[in-house]
C-alpha cells in the first residue's frame, strides 16, 4: 500500500511537469496549428536560465524561475516572430523542419555553452512531509500546488481577460476570429508567450528533482505531443488530463512492471487509445 | 506537367543526362571517401523517395518511416547472420517481413487523420526503437549487429561473376535500386492509382464521395512505402556491416522528413535532390570549427523560410518566370 501511495504521489508530480508542457503545446499545436518540436528545447533553455540564476548569481530560487518565465516568454515571442509568422500560411510540415532546424541550434549551441555534463541544482526545499505513511520532499509538494495555481491563473487569464478570450476565439474559430477584428498575429504572439513562460516554470521546477542537461526536453516534448493527442487537439482540460494520466500511467508501470520499459507503456498508451479511438480520448467526432 | 518541354528542351532529356553523370561518377572520382557518400546519398535518397509516396503524394505524414527503415535493416541482418541466409533472399524476405508488419499495423494506423496520424505513428517508432533495444536475445540490444556481409558476387554466363567487394560496385548496386525506386514512384504516380493517391491528399471526404476506397488507398501507398524504405534499410546493413537500435530511431525519420522538405514534398527528385545536398552539406559541415548542428539548424530555417516548397518549388518558379 505505501508503495502504490508513493507511485501516486511521484505521478501526480510528474504529470504536473507534464501537464505544463502540454498546456503550451497544446495552445501551439492545438490552436495555431505550429507542431513546435522546439518547445522542448525552450523547456530546457528555461531550466539552464533558472539554474544560471539560482546557482551561479545567488538569487532566490522562486525569483529565478519567475525571471526566466519572463525571460523565456519574450524568447518565445521571438522565436514566433522570427521563425513561425514567415511560414504562417505554408503547411504545418514546414515549420516542423523549423522546429528541428530550433532544436539544433538551441540543443547544440547550450552543448557548447554549458558542456555536455548535468548540473545540479543545490536543494531547495528538503524538508520532507509524512502523508498517509509516506514520505515526500515538500519540493514535490509545491510542484504540484504550483502547477495547480499557474493552470488556475492561465484559466482565469483566457476566461476573464479581454486578450485571453481573443486566444479562445481564435481557438474555436479561426476566420470567424479574424472576421470580428481579431488580430491573429497578436494572439499567436501571445500563445508563445504564455506557453514558453509555462514550459520554463515546468523545467524550473522539475530540476531541483532531476538534472539540467542540454537533452533534457526530448522526452518531455515528444511525451507531450502524446499527451496533447491523447487529449485531443487544443483542449485545455485535455492537456491537463492527459499530463497527469501519463505520469501516474509512467509511475505506476515503473513501480509495478519495470522502470526500464515504462516509457514503452506511456506510447503504447497512446497507440492503444488510437486504435479504439481514432480522434484521442477526448477528440469530437 | 511539361515544365522542360515550355523551355524548349523534351521532358526525359533532364533525367536522361542526371543517369548518366550518376552513372559514370565512379570513373573519375576514386576517392573512397567520395564514393562512400555517393553511397549513402543513394541510400539516403531513395529512403525519402519512398516515404515521399506516401507523404507527398497520399498526403499521410507516416512519422513511423525511420522504423521501417530500420526494419528492413535488421531483418535483413539478422536473416543473414543468424539464419545464415545469403543477401538476396534475404533482401526479398527482409521487404517481405516488414510489409507484413505494414500491413498489420496500417489498417488500424490509417483509421487515424491528420495530426493523430502522425504522433500515432511517431509512437510506434518510439516502440520499435525499445523493441530492438531491450529484446537482446534477438537483436543483441545495444551492441548491435556486428560483421554483416557484403552481398555475395552473382555468377554471369562465360565465366564472369558480378562481385560486390570495391566501392564502385557497391554504389552501382545502390544507384541501381534508387533508379528502381524513382521509375516506379514516377509509374504509378503518373497511373490511375497516382490520382487516386492524389485525390485522397486533396480531400479525403470528396475522394470518397467519387467512390474512391480512402483507406485501401491509403494501405496500398503505405505498403508501397514501406517496401522501399526496407529494401534502403537492407542496403544500408549489408553495405556498413553495422546496426545499431538507433537506426530505426525517430532521428532517422525526421532526417528523411528534412530531406523531402529541403528539396521538395510531392516532387519525383525533391527528396533525392534534399538527400544528396543534405548528405553533402554535413559531411562538408565536419570541417567547420563553428558549433556543427547549430549550423545545420540555421540552414534549415532559412532554406524552409526563403526556398518556399524547397529547391523544387524554386526551380519551378524560375521555370514558370522563363516561360512567361
Amino acid at each position: 500500500m505505501a508503495l502504490f501511495i508513493q507511485q501516486v504521489m511521484n505521478g501526480i508530480m510528474l504529470g504536473s511537469i507534464y501537464s505544463l508542457v502540454a498546456l503550451g503545446l497544446t495552445l501551439e499545436y492545438g490552436i495555431l496549428h505550429i507542431p513546435n518540436f522546439a518547445h522542448g528545447a525552450l523547456y530546457m533553455v528555461g531550466a539552464y536560465l533558472t539554474f544560471l540564476l539560482a546557482a551561479s548569481a545567488g538569487l532566490n530560487f522562486w525569483l529565478s524561475m519567475g525571471l526566466a518565465m519572463i525571460a523565456l516568454a519574450f524568447i518565445g515571442m521571438v522565436v514566433e516572430r522570427l521563425v513561425y509568422r514567415p511560414l504562417m500560411l505554408e503547411s504545418p510540415l514546414s515549420s516542423f523542419i523549423t522546429a528541428i532546424g530550433l532544436i539544433f541550434v538551441f540543443v547544440d549551441g547550450a552543448l557548447h555553452i554549458f558542456g555536455p555534463d548535468f548540473k545540479r541544482f543545490p536543494p531547495v526545499h528538503t524538508q520532507v512531509i509524512q502523508v498517509l505513511g509516506t514520505t515526500i520532499t515538500l519540493q514535490r509538494v509545491l510542484i504540484v500546488g504550483i502547477t495547480v495555481s499557474l493552470i488556475v491563473l492561465l484559466h482565469l487569464f483566457i476566461k476573464k481577460t479581454r486578450v485571453g478570450s481573443t486566444i479562445e476565439a481564435t481557438a474555436q474559430d479561426r476566420e470567424g476570429a479574424q472576421l470580428m477584428g481579431i488580430n491573429v498575429k497578436r494572439v499567436r504572439l501571445m500563445v508563445f508567450a504564455l506557453g514558453t513562460a509555462l514550459a520554463s516554470a515546468a523545467a524550473a521546477l522539475v530540476s531541483p528533482l532531476h538534472l539540467v542537461h542540454p537533452n533534457m526536453g526530448g522526452p518531455v516534448i515528444l511525451k507531450a505531443f502524446v499527451i496533447i493527442i491523447l487529449g485531443g487537439m487544443g483542449s485545455i482540460p485535455g492537456a491537463i488530463l492527459g499530463g497527469y494520466i501519463m505520469g501516474l500511467v509512467e509511475s505506476l508501470t515503473g513501480g509495478y512492471i519495470s522502470t526500464s520499459y515504462n516509457e514503452v507503456f506511456a506510447f503504447a498508451l497512446l497507440v492503444g487509445v488510437l486504435a479504439v479511438r481514432p480522434t484521442g480520448l477526448f477528440g469530437g467526432r | 506537367m511539361d515544365k522542360t518541354a515550355r523551355s524548349g528542351a523534351p521532358a526525359w532529356l533532364a533525367p536522361l543526362l542526371v543517369i548518366l553523370i550518376a552513372g559514370s561518377l565512379p570513373l573519375w572520382i576514386t576517392s573512397r571517401f567520395y564514393l562512400h557518400i555517393l553511397i549513402m546519398c543513394c541510400i539516403w535518397g531513395m529512403a525519402a523517395s519512398s516515404m515521399n509516396l506516401l507523404m507527398g503524394y497520399t498526403g499521410q505524414v507516416n512519422l513511423a518511416h525511420g522504423a521501417f527503415f530500420g526494419i528492413g535493416a535488421y531483418s535483413a541482418g539478422l536473416l543473414i547472420l543468424k539464419v545464415g541466409m545469403s543477401f538476396w533472399p534475404a533482401l526479398l524476405l527482409a521487404c517481405a517481413i516488414t510489409v507484413i508488419i505494414a500491413a498489420l499495423i496500417g489498417p488500424v494506423a490509417l483509421r487515424t487523420k491528420g495530426s493523430y496520424f502522425a504522433i500515432g505513428t511517431m509512437c510506434f517508432n518510439v516502440i520499435v526503437t525499445m523493441v530492438i533495444d531491450s529484446w537482446e536475445e534477438l537483436t543483441e540490444g545495444a551492441r548491435g549487429l556486428l560483421g554483416i556481409p557484403r552481398p555475395p558476387p552473382i555468377p554471369l554466363p562465360f565465366g564472369l561473376t558480378i562481385s560486390f567487394q570495391s566501392l564502385a560496385a557497391n554504389y552501382y548496386l545502390a544507384l541501381v535500386s534508387l533508379l528502381i525506386t524513382l521509375l516506379i514512384i514516377h509509374r504509378i504516380v503518373r497511373s490511375m492509382t497516382g490520382r487516386t493517391f492524389m485525390a485522397v491528399r486533396s480531400n479525403e471526404e470528396l475522394s470518397e464521395s467519387l467512390g474512391i476506397h480512402a483507406m485501401r488507398t491509403k494501405l496500398i501507398s503505405f505498403l508501397i512505402s514501406t517496401f522501399f524504405a526496407a529494401w534502403a534499410g537492407v542496403l544500408y546493413a549489408a553495405y556498413i556491416g553495422f546496426l545499431n537500435p538507433e537506426i530505426s530511431d525517430y532521428h532517422v525519420t525526421f532526417e528523411l522528413l528534412i530531406f523531402c522538405m529541403i528539396g521538395g514534398l510531392g516532387t519525383l527528385g525533391g527528396p533525392l535532390i534534399g538527400a544528396v545536398m543534405l548528405t553533402i552539406v554535413s559531411e562538408l559541415l565536419h570541417g567547420v570549427a563553428f558549433p556543427r548542428l547549430v549550423a545545420y539548424g540555421f540552414l534549415l530555417i532559412l532554406i524552409m523560410i526563403f526556398l518556399r516548397g524547397g529547391v523544387m518549388g524554386g526551380l519551378k518558379r524560375v521555370g514558370v518566370r522563363r516561360g512567361r
